[in-house]
């Protein structure tokens, strides 16, 4: 139903560019003309940053909850990582505008300029709002699923396993390592999962990101995402054929979504149903 | 294979242990990392909220720039006719979409629920804005509370159909036997028994979910769309607290942006709360399980 919706409502617009709609970087609603590009290109550079940050972190975090940490120290962290993820989007974006983005455009962003400068993501100005403080926003909120989903996984291993590993001498990591291995397509389910969380979030993305269409090598620069775009400029937009364009930008972003959900649901199904058969 | 062989290997061991330590540390620190920005963010908005928090926040309605005091009234009803429409409309069908998922599962078509639920808790809730905004806004013709209320049904859906199914998957099986040996029949069965029995655990299940919508911005932004002023019926532009922080954030006023902190202050409570009691009664029902 919704897909029906949407693709009726964005008639207009993909008539009018057809497929170029995708690969055209010009977004200017004076003119009446309109290409997604930039927006699929801010949205998926933003969560692979934050694909690239969050994910040994939640492996991390993951292997302490589930093989490492006593009891009461688990509960804790547990509790804090369910919180993190309960927490709404618009205060991680609003703590975003007010801390983050100052601390990155006063410390972060100049040193990792003058130590990195020679590679041009690190060039430009620098405004603290953009593509890699959205990117960081991100991280700290797909953390939380990615890490849950990992530790289920990993309890989902079955402990002789671990035992064998050390009766054969050994050490705590190369049994973890061996859980790691076993557990790898699940892994990959989560995060999976994790780059659809951030591939469809809008609120804190659209505070942070700079909102400006444009493809720019720099990650300091300002740029836009799908679903910002329609956050931003949906209430107000000027004419069907601006409407029908936000639509279909909708459109991309469920399409693409709804695959990334199907692959991750689909692997990590396949982890927990091999390991409950045998 | 080799392996006995290296293990008499002194230094091999010796590297072996030291990797060992350090990938433990590792584990430990990225713990560490992960909470600091929820404890950060956590008194930043306390402590930015709680100063800018007073009894004008809950009773007054917002006054405009420049003059001082002034609350969110209108928000804080508007988020709870909101999310009162929601739940009429949410609760209902994503209990009766859990029942059908776990009662009769092993059907095509419970399997195409449950599939359409997964797909549904993946949705970005920009979509449901869309999706609302198509249904309900274009053919009104203005934005209004039905909307708004419309999409954050649609997003407690998938929360309570997960937790109703699991729940339910939680009851003994015998007690359905025996309810059935009983004569009686098998919607009674599910109503009266095993819906009973998982009652508290779908409680929780609802109140996660509302928790959740509370806080959702992105489908209000073009279906309820805000609102300055006192509202409350139905067919018109409401207010709500997460649509008027991001308003209030994105503004240039100083003023406002106190006033932001404050509802996120109060979001963040709800929130923090919701969770913490979710977690006690949860474990007290393992406990005595």
């Amino acid at each position: 139903m919704i897909i029906y919706e949407m693709f009726k409502d964005s008639e207009e617009s993909r008539n009018m560019f057809s497929w170029g709609f995708i690969f055209v970087d010009d977004w200017d609603s004076v003119k009446e003309s309109y290409g997604a590009l930039s927006f699929i290109y801010g949205t998926i550079v933003s969560s692979l940053i934050a694909l690239f940050m969050a994910l040994p972190v939640s492996i991390g975090v993951a292997i302490f909850l589930s093989e490492l940490a006593k009891t009461a120290i688990r509960t804790t962290i547990s509790f804090m990582v369910e919180i993190l993820a309960a927490i709404p989007s618009i205060i991680y974006g609003f703590w975003g505008i007010f801390a983050l983005a100052p601390f990155m455009r006063e410390t972060v962003q100049p040193f990792l300029q003058s130590v990195l400068g020679f590679i041009p993501f690190f060039q430009g100005n620098i405004y603290g709002f953009g593509m890699l403080t959205a990117g960081i926003i991100l991280a700290i909120m797909i953390t939380p699923i990615i890490t849950s989903i990992t530790r289920d996984v990993l309890r989902a291993i079955p402990v002789s396993q671990r035992e064998a590993a050390y009766s054969l001498g050994s050490t705590r990591w190369e049994a973890i390592k061996m859980a790691l291995l076993n557990a790898k397509s699940g892994i990959l389910g989560a995060t999976v999962l994790g780059l659809g969380r951030a591939i469809g979030e809008t609120m804190a993305v659209t505070m942070v990101i700079g909102n400006r269409a444009q493809i720019k090598a720099s990650l300091f620069e300002p740029a836009y995402s799908m679903a910002s775009v329609i956050a931003n400029e949906f209430a107000e937009a000027s004419g069907s054929l601006h409407i029908s364009a936000l639509i279909e930008v909708g459109l991309i972003l469920f399409g693409v979504t709804f695959i990334i959900n199907s692959l991750a649901r689909f692997l990590i199904f396949s982890v927990t149903y091999k390991m409950d058969n045998k | 294979m080799d392996r006995s062989v290296l293990l008499l290997n002194e230094r091999n061991l010796k590297q072996r242990k030291i990797k060992n330590y350090l990938m433990i540390l590792f584990c430990a620190i990225s713990s560490i990392i992960t909470i600091f920005p929820l404890v950060y963010i956590f008194f930043y908005t306390t402590g930015a909220g709680i100063s800018a928090i007073n009894l004008d926040f809950f009773i007054n309605l917002p006054k405009p720039v420049g003059e001082t005091g002034g609350g969110m009234l209108n928000a804080i009803v508007g988020t709870l006719i909101l999310i009162g429409i929601g739940g009429l409309f949410g609760i209902p069908i994503g209990i009766l979409a859990g029942i059908y998922v776990s009662e009769y599962s092993g059907s095509i078509m419970s399997n195409i629920v449950k599939f359409i639920t997964d797909v549904l808790s993946g949705t970005p809730s920009i979509i449901i804005g869309i999706f609302a905004y198509g249904l309900i806004v274009l053919p009104m013709q203005r934005f209004s509370a039905l909307a708004g209320g419309f999409a954050l049904g649609i997003l407690m859906i998938p929360t309570i159909t997960r937790i109703t199914e699991e729940m339910l998957k939680l009851v003994p099986h015998t007690l359905r036997e025996a309810s059935l040996a009983l004569g009686i029949s098998r919607w009674k069965t599910t109503l009266r028994i095993v819906l009973r029995t998982a009652s508290s655990g779908i409680i929780t299940g609802i109140l996660l979910a509302i928790a959740r919508a509370s806080g959702e911005t992105a489908p209000l932004l073009f279906t309820s769309f805000g609102n300055n002023f006192w509202s409350i019926s139905l067919d018109q532009p409401i207010a709500s607290i997460p649509v008027m922080i991001f308003n209030y954030a994105i503004s240039p006023f100083d003023e406002w942006h106190r006033k932001a902190w404050a509802g996120a202050f109060v979001l963040i409570t709800i929130v923090f709360l919701v969770n913490l009691i979710v977690r006690i009664v949860t474990k007290t029902k393992y406990k005595a399980g």
